[in-house]
């Protein structure tokens, strides 16, 4: 493997075009990722088992730097919990040099100012025929509906990247009482604008594709569109809320946002 | 500007540039054509950009109705090509005089043909592209894939290299570079698409035993029906997933051989998600990204492990080969 660590983070050759920056966690940060993604996986793979919000926080300052002051031949940045994936123009570009570069930035990131965090509220219809596993996961929790949506509707969540596909913004942390695991069977169509949680995470889904989360509800919102300024209604690094909305507020928002 | 009428769509026919690269903070994975050294060259033998948009046809071609005529070229496997009742060679320049029809079957090699067009085809571009993006039914036309009756646009022609005259200019000299261009024999053979991929080793390459690895590298995978542009699919033997529970999810490259739960490899391709959540235990070499897009369900393939130094040594030579003056005669 070809990997080397330096100013707080390691790096790692991810294809012959591309290369991955992990941030190391450090012990006394407040561990965002919670007790169900710090499965035991052991000293061999430090980065890469607990997700944490300075982890992330750095991964936003990468990215923002990188984009602020873009490096020629970098052609392309895949952000995600605590990790940077670079892609480059490897005609023009070695790893090592890449490497060279970044290792600049990142004696940089202290300095690096993120913008202040858009705060985003987000409607959602829960249960019923839009939320199809929020039966299940209050039996699992020993809850009723009504707690499940309170609990979901009650902490503010933080976009860590966007991923997946166009729009899927990954937001943390779920309340304690609600981390589920993931469907042992994922489904072959989410219906788009569905909400779901896995483990600590929630989210949307901005299109109908396959997924193994938990659908709870789903939102009158379009999380992606090809005709709006930012394309995506969330970006990284954003605050988000959900409310519940009734089925009638549902349906007069969607018919609003067609 | 002429038009392309759509008699039969073929099996899943879409139209494709290069792709749009630099939006993976959006989520936004680049698409592009499969095959884009295909496309590449079909651009070139009609005298278009490497990146002019075309259609990628995929398995089954279609029938195409050019009713002010074009200069065509096809380029990547062979869908056994009539126009007007004629056979017609890949990888040369054509000329469809107008209302003349061009009508393609069944794959004779790969999975992929191109059909590449003088002007280029034109639609509205998404994040500066053509391509179109299936999942997310963005670029391209209509952000789907073509039905029978769609009308497509030909985009304006390069006039720099051969002055025109007249409305019909592009149905009347031959091809739009002026003559009839050739892709020689011997880049044929040098761009073949490989049943042997070449893959460097994956980020999470030393998570998996030794034993997993001799599977990886010493079994034969089979391409599965599900397979598409978002991935890959193999069948095969299992690969033991590595100890030590799940892993964070992270930035994904273009050909990663990601091992699922269960076992069975896939490889992220064009229309990839951008991030995932699964081990990877290698990944494809750039030079080699067009074998993948020529893989039909069913093919068998093997995987064969070169450093980092070979990777990058095999990533120029193809690059020269494109950039070579001989690749293509007139």
């Amino acid at each position: 493997m070809r990997t080397s660590a330096g100013e707080g983070a390691r790096f790692q050759y991810s294809s012959d075009q591309s290369l991955l920056v992990y941030f190391e966690e450090q012990g006394k940060q407040k561990e965002a990722g919670g007790a169900p993604d710090a499965v035991g996986t052991g000293a061999a793979r430090p980065l890469q088992n607990r997700i944490t919000l300075k982890a992330n926080e750095n991964v936003r300052r990468l990215l923002r730097l990188l984009e602020v002051e873009p490096v020629a031949g970098i052609r392309n940045l895949h952000p995600a919990y605590c990790s940077l994936l670079i892609k480059f123009d490897a005609i023009r570009m070695r790893h090592d040099e890449v490497e060279a570069i970044l290792r600049k930035y990142l004696e940089r990131l202290e300095d690096v100012r993120l913008p202040k965090p858009r705060r985003v509220e987000i409607p959602v219809c829960y249960g019923g025929e839009f939320g199809p596993d929020l039966a299940e996961v209050c039996t699992l929790h020993g809850i009723t509906e009504a707690q499940a949506i309170e609990l979901h509707a009650s902490v503010e969540y933080l976009v860590y990247f966007l991923g997946f596909v166009p729009g899927f913004a990954y937001l943390g942390e779920l309340p304690k009482e609600l981390v589920t695991p993931r469907l042992v069977a994922p489904r072959k169509r989410v219906p788009a604008a569905s909400v779901g949680i896995a483990r600590n995470q929630t989210g949307v889904y901005p299109f109908a594709t396959p997924g193994g989360w938990r659908l709870i509800g789903r939102t009158p919102y379009k999380m992606f569109r090809a005709d709006s300024d930012g394309l995506s209604l969330l970006s990284i690094g954003d605050r988000v809320r959900f409310t519940p909305i009734s089925r009638e507020r549902f349906v007069a928002l969607e018919s609003a946002w067609g | 500007m002429g038009v392309i009428e759509v008699l039969e769509p073929g099996l899943f026919t879409t139209v494709q540039d290069l792709g749009r690269e630099g939006f993976g903070p959006l989520g936004v994975s680049p698409s592009g054509a499969a095959d884009a050294v295909s496309l590449r060259l079909g651009n070139r033998l009609v005298g278009n950009a490497d990146g002019a948009a075309a259609l990628e046809m995929t398995l089954l071609g279609g029938a195409f109705a050019f009713p002010d005529g074009a200069v065509l070229a096809l380029a990547g496997s062979d869908f056994g090509a009539i126009l007007e009742g004629k056979p017609v060679e890949m990888w040369t320049t054509l000329e469809a005089k107008p209302g003349q029809v061009l009508r393609m079957g069944p794959t004779r090699s790969g999975a992929r043909c191109y059909l590449c067009v003088w002007g280029g085809i034109k639609v509205e571009p998404f994040l500066g592209s053509a391509s179109t993006h299936i999942l997310s039914g963005l670029g391209g036309y209509e952000g789907r894939a073509l039905k029978k009756r769609d009308v497509l646009t030909i985009g304006p022609a390069n006039r720099n290299e051969k002055k025109r005259t007249g409305k019909n200019a592009c149905s009347t000299g031959g091809a739009g570079i002026g003559g009839k261009r050739r892709l020689s024999a011997q880049a044929l053979e040098l761009l073949t698409p490989r049943k042997v991929l070449r893959v460097t080793e994956g980020p999470q390459s030393d998570w998996f035993s030794e034993a997993a690895k001799k599977t990886f590298y010493e079994s034969t995978y089979r391409v599965a029906e599900e397979s598409n542009r978002m991935g890959i699919r193999l069948q095969g033997a299992a690969i033991p997933a590595p100890a030590g529970g799940e892993m964070i999810s992270e930035g994904v490259a273009l050909g990663a051989v990601q091992v699922p739960e269960g076992g069975q490899p896939i490889i992220l391709f064009v229309e990839q998600q951008t991030t995932g959540g699964y081990p990877k235990i290698a990944n494809v070499i750039s030079p080699d990204f067009h074998s993948l897009g020529q893989l039909r369900p069913r093919d068998e393939i093997r995987f064969e492990q070169v450093d980092w130094d070979t990777a990058r040594a095999l990533m120029k030579e193809q690059e020269e080969l494109m950039a070579s003056e001989e690749l293509i005669s007139e």
